[in-house]
């Protein structure tokens, strides 16, 4: 992996410089560092766009269509949506266990948004810069290979945090279908000890999924503009693997 | 009393009932509690040669609609055949001894049968003011239960109340209605919710444990798995329509006349565990989803303080006012997407008035 890292870290500014010659401008060698690997790209638009299907069917099962014609028979309305529901969560949750594998077996990036490091003062100290520069109090951001610290703790909760919850929560209602002698139940039946009447999961589920849309709202928005106003690759990086640091 | 060694058969036979009439119901219970078919042949010979279980019934702060399904067993010979079956022994309700008399029953009872009987608890004790909201017999009602747990057997909480609290223990809970496992520690305690429990379960419930002599296997929260391990949706006639994606949109409309299902109309089927879709009501007659009314899931934990019936999703107090998940989580969504956007349209400024500022100091 570091050798792959490194080779592309010497040819990247090479190529840049070609392709700037041909178009006669200047040559500009542009730092570039090998961030995201393979499975946690992988992972995350796997995870993307699971959360969008489930976000959109969940919410379709809370609030189903109106009703359609015909015998009962003939459709399966929602028996559709509800599959749909079921086959994207166990996506998620087959993929958010990839990526918790990965954070032992990848890079030290891949680690950073399962944990916080809040005992240590540096982070604070970076917390507060990075919450400046979002209240444009500051001139120039700071840059980071990876995540910052707001961002880290953006993702630590709205993500990681959350989507372990939607997971749980998600499994033990499922549990409710499949039966009380299935694998779900057994492993989170749990859950029912928490919220004895099942309309409260049911509930907790649903409110679960308002604050990944505010994660979501908050995690683009975020990413596009640190893209422009920090001067770093943040959205390719999530395909290439590679940051980009522009200046 | 003194009937301790008569076993369950002389006594329905004394009770004018036929010997056919006994095995047809041996048949009911065996299939009512899905049991295979010799099991029934099982159940006769259990009657035949065990004892009677005696049975303490006790009444805490309840509304007695717990004894009025119980006596409406549907098979008239259910009724007969368990009343019969065990030695019901005290029931302040139905019993014919009153003020001493009665309450030496329960001190005989606890000598003569300590560690072998039932306490069947209707109802729950209010902890509140030392317990005096519910005085039975001259002492709090609390003091009762906790003095009979002590040499039952097992105990049965009756009903929603025993089992989770029920109206008395809704919000605000002035005299602190309590469960029955929240006071009794030390004692198996099955619970058998429903406001009130269907009469097939629970004569089913007393019949399994006089013919097997064991308690039947609970789920996690206590109930007879037999009865409770599945929801009303699971095994609701109108789950086709749930599938097919046909709703009752409004109580009088087109769809409400077809049968469709009650999902939208807080119909609480899909989080309520009962036997209700299976059993029904009043001799399988019907039950309330049948009759054009979704579940109301009775025999669920709190089931006063999740909101509307009509609801499908509970309301959240925490915020101080009443708002569903949805509401609170489109503010939330939407408060969110507001500061992105003020946020987005500041920087946007900030960054044409700097490069105006660069592009001047250039000239």
């Amino acid at each position: 992996m570091m050798d792959a890292a490194e080779r592309r870290a010497k040819t990247k500014p090479d190529l840049a410089a070609i392709a700037a010659d041909a178009v006669g401008g200047h040559a500009i060698g542009r730092p570039t560092a090998y961030v995201y690997e393979a499975p946690v790209r992988i992972c995350h638009w796997v995870n993307a766009f699971s959360i969008v299907a489930l976000m959109m069917t969940g919410y379709l099962i809370g609030m189903p269509l109106p009703s359609v014609e015909g015998e009962a028979s003939a459709n399966f309305v929602m028996g559709y949506i509800r599959f749909a529901h079921f086959a994207a969560g166990q996506v998620l949750a087959v993929f958010f266990l990839t990526r918790v594998f990965w954070a032992f077996v990848g890079n030290h990036h891949s680690r950073q948004i399962f944990f916080l490091p809040a005992h240590r003062k540096q982070f604070w100290r970076e917390m507060l810069d990075e919450i400046r520069w979002y209240a444009f109090l500051e001139q120039t951001p700071k840059m980071y290979v990876g995540h910052n610290p707001l961002a880290r703790t953006g993702m630590f909760t709205g993500f990681t945090l959350f989507v372990a919850y939607m997971i749980i929560t998600g499994f033990a209602l499922y549990s409710e279908g499949s039966g009380i002698d299935s694998w779900q139940h057994k492993l989170f039946g749990w859950v029912f000890a928490i919220w004895p009447n099942s309309q409260d999961v049911h509930t907790w589920h649903h409110l679960g999924m308002w604050p990944l849309v505010t994660f979501v709202i908050a995690h683009v928005y975020a990413a596009i503009r640190e893209d422009i106003m920090s001067r770093q690759g943040i959205i390719s990086s999530m395909v290439s693997g590679e940051r980009q640091f522009r200046d | 009393m003194g009937a301790a060694m008569e076993t369950f058969y002389s006594v329905i036979r004394r009770q004018g009932i036929t010997r056919r009439s006994f095995h047809k119901f041996c048949s009911l219970t065996a299939t009512s509690l899905g049991l295979e078919p010799l099991a029934a042949g099982r159940i006769a010979n259990a009657l035949e040669t065990k004892p009677r279980v005696p049975v303490i019934w006790m009444h805490g702060l309840e509304c007695t609609c717990c004894s009025e399904s119980f006596i409406r067993s549907a098979h008239p010979l259910a009724k007969d055949a368990v009343l019969s079956m065990i030695s019901l022994d005290y029931d302040d309700t139905i019993m014919a001894a009153a003020g001493h008399q009665a309450e030496a029953i329960l001190e005989e009872t606890r000598a003569k049968h300590k560690g072998q009987y039932i306490l069947a608890v209707e109802g729950n004790p209010p902890l509140n003011e030392g317990g005096m909201f519910c005085i039975d017999g001259g002492k709090p009602f609390v003091e009762k239960l906790k003095l009979m747990a002590n040499d039952a057997m097992a105990i049965i909480a009756w009903g929603s109340c025993a089992s989770w609290g029920c109206v008395q223990a809704a919000k605000p809970n002035p005299t602190q209605a309590t469960p029955i496992d929240q006071v009794i520690s030390n004692k198996p305690i099955i619970k058998v919710p429903g406001c009130p429990p269907i009469a097939e379960v629970m004569t089913g419930v007393v019949t399994f444990i006089t013919t097997f002599g064991r308690l039947p296997e609970l789920d996690r929260q206590g109930r007879p798995k037999m009865f409770y391990s599945q929801r009303i949706h699971d095994k609701c006639y109108r789950r086709s329509h749930f599938d097919a994606g046909q709703f009752v949109e409004e109580w009088d409309d087109e769809a409400a006349r077809k049968g469709y299902c009650l999902y939208k109309m807080g119909c609480k089927g899909p989080t309520t565990y009962n036997a209700c879709s299976t059993v029904r009501w009043n001799g399988g007659v019907s039950f309330p989803i049948q009759s054009g009314h979704g579940c109301i899931g009775c025999s669920e934990d709190g089931f006063w303080d999740k909101g509307s019936f009509y609801d499908r999703l509970t309301n959240i107090k925490q915020f101080g006012i009443e708002k569903n998940a949805d509401q609170i989580g489109m503010a939330a969504a939407g408060a969110v997407g507001a500061a992105v956007a003020v946020h987005a349209a500041v920087t946007a400024v900030k960054r044409l008035a700097s490069k105006r500022e660069d592009a001047n100091q250039v000239h």
